[in-house]
């Protein structure tokens, strides 16, 4: 637009194009928030309600849930919310590579945090608990699988703001290609990421069931080879095509839209925290 | 005058000069006329005749589905419609007129007129907008698609009480499903409503023109923001209700079955939480109107602005305090029912005060009765009868017997008619010469005015006898000797009427628009900004200047001190110039993909064939991440000094 932006200083913390100095971006965020939180309330007011008015002799928390796992994996979830702090506040001094290396931090947290949830509800199906098995079934699954789901869409967004890092300038090298390009990198790296994720978990059954023993091993590659392979294929995949052909297009002006998906990171965040104690702490009370 | 000429739906801005040089399939497109230059669009202005539009369409719909309902409860024991005709009729007649009328007529104003009001050239995000208007006709397809389908149209009432809508009891044969379709198309309703609403607030509160404060802002914007707040912070109670229901339906969960423990009335608090916040924004935008409407015709500034500004936050923060009031006869308990009551009483508060504020307004003004200060009148009282049987409602002991009522179908049509519609369909004649360019002539005006007016209240007044006589809703016939029978007759009457002076005014309305009466500026010699565009209809690009606001009414301002304004306005426009130009968003085709992404994928889901649901999402996600890549895009014009735009597509 003007010549004069490229050059100025940004300031991170006032937008002089609007009325308020908030970025239109940010406002919208925090807005959006504000009704993710109505959304999150009307599940948890469910979950509560229900947890009232239990039905006598129907399945009871304290059957299903690990303390240890959980507690494990929110903190995990918080860990998360410190590494896009970090990307915010690198992406703010123009820092590229650490941005990028932030970035994947929160994803591979997150990751692990949705590895849980998955892990926890195979355990607890395997228990006995499902959707419509009682009436917390019905509740838990809803409440933290909604939940699941924003962390989820999160990890999706994350990794498309991971390969933004590494767009190419107007007309560069590789630019044409871009669209194309980066949509294959962004497809490649979530395949990466789920078959990962399955053959880890299919791994940590094969321990628990077996121990650290070489029965574990042979259990874990007679079931699960094939995510195994697919695993290591497409790890290797990101790894061969993680290459810029020119220099990025991406820097401290960026830094908006790095703070907007850290507002919704650490929305998701609170929420869990908010689900743990209503939902887990408070049945221990 | 030329007799055919087709009026200008938006005047012309300059054609684009060179097509930006990307892949084809990030391409900007350019068209400024026909066809694509519809379905791409980011104008507000060009959104908002498309929600208006189609909201009078459903309009027409929602009124046609009435007149089944009053033809079948004309006489007694009547045999025009089946039992199960008659629930899909009242069904669809409530949710049509609500979501697909109502509503969406409002965001046809918010959309046209409240960028103009705040000085600005668009919404914050022009894309969204227009995804959130594709979105909205999404969900307009699937909840009218059952009428096409064997399944047949949603039948369990507007507000599909649980346990009615549960597989057990809602399905007439394996695989029907309305309900599902009832379900979907309101939670794609809800999406569109919830994104609009967030692009308005950030539009009002962060794209006002320099000098508009917050106290400065057109009471019409200020409840723009109130409604869009009432939305983003109710909707997500409806939705997660409508969600449950969904796992019920499909996914076994127990929410609302008995059997498994679950509580029904669960579905009335989360649905009253969102309903009725809902009837706040069914009402905040008619109250906005009325209060831009009064002081142009009275001749005087409207008395009291900041209490009536401030009445109408405390309307919205109360509404969510009120929700039970639907509920008094499910048994809550003495406390619950009487603080529901008492706070039922205490949000008449604010509305009396409004109310008192307009006629203050009015007292001592100058009248000038054009037909949109007819509407607005009328207006005022029939919104007073319905308040008036509003606050019956509120002392429970009464509202036991006035429950589930014709006495509240009284209350409530004349909420919404006399009051919602009623300020709409002033707001289409007073706004009508800015759109469009044209003037309404003021006896057809008149005359549709009336024959409504008189309609209207033949047909709904004598329900409030009915209903006190013991008249149940929503059943398809009753019995000769009940004592119902003249009054029934006298209402179908008063129907057809009511209809009569509806299709009066969409015939003059369309007369008009091809053969009426060109206006010169500010025919109305109004009071703010949007009448200060420099043709009407208005360029594309709003403003040659952004104005600078000194007060309130700020074009009362203008006009009164033209000089500082002219020569601000020559300022302005240098350092704009400066700037590089005015500044338009590019269009888009991604708005529309994401939406018919949705569609794809609500029709997979409802007909549980989850594969598909999925392949919907995924044209969902591959249409925003193109949007993504594409960027904000934008191009420059330039207002030369004879008035003429050039547009300029580098960067």
């Amino acid at each position: 637009m003007s010549n004069h932006a490229a050059t100025a200083a940004i300031d991170h913390h006032h937008d002089h194009t609007t009325t308020t100095g908030i970025p239109n971006k940010k406002l919208f965020m925090w807005a959006f928030l504000a009704s993710d939180c109505m959304f999150f309330g009307a599940l948890i007011a469910t979950h509560l309600i229900y947890r009232l008015h239990p039905v006598p002799g129907s399945q009871e928390p304290q059957t299903f849930f690990s303390i240890e796992l959980t507690s494990f994996s929110t903190f995990i979830l918080l860990m998360s919310s410190l590494l896009m702090a970090l990307a915010v506040n690198a992406c703010q001094k123009g820092n590229v590579p650490a941005v990028r290396r932030m970035l994947l931090g929160t994803i591979f947290f997150g990751c692990i945090f949705l590895a849980c949830q998955v892990y926890e509800f195979t355990h607890f199906v395997h228990l006995g608990l499902t959707l419509s098995s009682s009436m917390l079934g019905s509740t838990f699954y809803v409440l933290t699988g909604t939940h699941g789901c924003h962390v989820a869409i999160g990890v999706l967004w994350l990794v498309m703001m991971y390969v933004r890092t590494y767009k190419p300038h107007d007309g560069a090298k590789g630019s044409k290609r871009w669209p194309f390009s980066s949509l294959l990198h962004v497809l490649m790296i979530v395949t990466a990421i789920v078959f990962t994720t399955w053959t880890v978990l299919d791994a940590t059954h094969a321990i628990l069931e077996h121990g650290f023993t070489g029965e574990a091993f042979g259990a874990y590659l007679g079931h699960g080879l094939i995510p195994l392979i697919a695993a290591a294929v497409t790890l290797v995949g990101c790894r061969l095509m993680a290459r810029s052909a020119s220099k990025e297009n991406f820097g401290e002006a960026n830094a908006i839209d790095v703070e907007s998906m850290g507002l919704y990171w650490h929305f998701v965040d609170v929420v869990w925290i908010v689900i743990f104690t209503v939902v887990y702490l408070l049945e221990y009370l | 005058m030329e007799a055919t000429a087709k009026a200008d739906l938006i005047g012309q801005d300059a054609p684009a000069t060179k097509a930006e040089k990307r892949s084809w399939l990030f391409t900007r497109p350019t068209a400024e006329t026909g066809i694509i230059s519809w379905l791409t669009t980011v104008d507000h202005k060009r959104i908002g005749l498309m929600y208006g539009v189609c909201s009078l369409f459903f309009f027409l719909v929602g009124g046609f589905e009435a007149l089944l309902i009053r033809l079948q409860l004309a006489v007694p024991n009547n045999t025009l419609l089946s039992a199960q005709a008659y629930n899909e009729m009242f069904t669809m007649h409530a949710t049509t007129m609500i979501f697909l009328a109502v509503m969406p007529l409002s965001a046809a104003f918010f959309n046209y007129m409240m960028p103009l009001q705040i000085g600005a050239r668009d919404v914050a995000f022009p894309r969204l907008n227009g995804f959130a208007f594709w979105v909205f006709l999404v969900g307009a397809i699937v909840l009218n698609i059952g009428w096409f389908v064997k399944s047949g149209a949603p039948d369990a009432g507007w507000f599909g009480y649980a346990p009615m809508t549960s597989n057990q009891f809602s399905d007439q044969f394996a695989g029907d499903m309305s309900t599902d379709l009832w379900i979907m198309g309101l939670q794609i309703l809800g999406v569109s409503s919830v994104v609009g609403s967030l692009n308005f607030i950030v539009t009002i509160i962060n794209m006002r023109a320099p000098g508009l404060t917050m106290m400065r802002l057109p009471v019409f914007t200020w409840m723009t923001l109130f409604t869009a707040f009432l939305i983003i912070l109710s909707f997500p109670a409806i939705t997660i209700a409508l969600v449950e229901l969904m796992m019920d339906r499909s996914f076994g969960t127990g929410f609302f079955e008995v059997s498994a423990g679950g509580l029904p009335v669960l579905w009335q608090h989360l649905f009253w939480i969102f309903g009725h916040p809902e009837v706040y924004i069914l009402i905040l935008p008619a109250m906005g109107i009325i209060s831009e409407i009064l002081p142009t015709f009275a001749r005087k500034p409207l008395f009291g602005y900041p209490i009536v500004v401030f009445s109408g936050a405390v309307i919205g923060f109360l509404g969510f305090g009120v929700w039970s009031h639907h509920m008094f006869t499910t048994g809550m308990g003495t406390v619950a029912t009487a603080a529901f009551s008492l706070a039922t009483m205490a949000i008449a508060v604010p509305t009396g005060v409004k109310i008192f504020n307009w006629v203050g307004t009015l007292w001592g003004g100058h009248l000038t009765m054009r037909t949109p200060m007819m509407f607005a009148l009328g207006f005022i009282w029939m919104f007073m009868f319905g308040g008036f049987s509003g606050i019956m409602h509120a002392a429970a002991p009464a509202d036991a017997q006035q429950q589930d009522s014709y006495f509240v179908v009284a209350h409530f049509h004349y909420v919404l008619i006399g009051g919602s519609i009623f300020a709409l369909l002033a707001g289409i004649h007073f706004w009508f010469p800015l759109m469009f360019g044209r003037k309404v002539s003021e006896k057809a005006g008149k005359i549709s005015f009336w024959i409504i007016f008189i309609g209207f209240n033949v047909t709904f007044f004598p329900m409030h006898f009915l209903g006190l006589n013991g008249m149940p809703r929503r059943t398809f016939t009753y019995d000769g000797n009940m004592g119902w029978n003249s009054a029934n007759l006298v209402s179908t009457i008063g129907a057809l009427m009511l209809g009569l002076g509806i299709a009066y005014y969409f015939y003059v309305m369309i007369h008009t628009y091809f053969k009426g009466e060109k206006v010169k500026h500010d025919l109305w010699d109004a009071r703010t900004l949007e009448w200060t565009v420099p043709s009407y209809p208005p360029p594309g690009h709003n403003f040659h200047v952004t104005p600078t606001v000194h007060a309130r009414d700020a074009f009362w301002y203008e006009k009164t001190h033209r000089e500082e304004i002219a020569a601000e306005k020559a300022e302005h426009a240098k350092t704009e110039e400066a700037h590089g130009g005015i500044h338009m968003p590019s269009q888009s085709w991604f708005p529309l993909l994401a939406a018919i992404g949705l569609l794809v994928g609500a029709i997979f889901f409802v007909n549980h064939i989850y594969v598909g649901a999925i392949a919907g999402a995924a044209i969902i996600v591959l249409a925003v991440y193109g949007w993504a890549i594409e960027g904000p895009g934008g191009y420059h014009l330039h207002v030369g000094k004879d008035g003429k735009v050039t547009r300029d597509d580098s960067h």
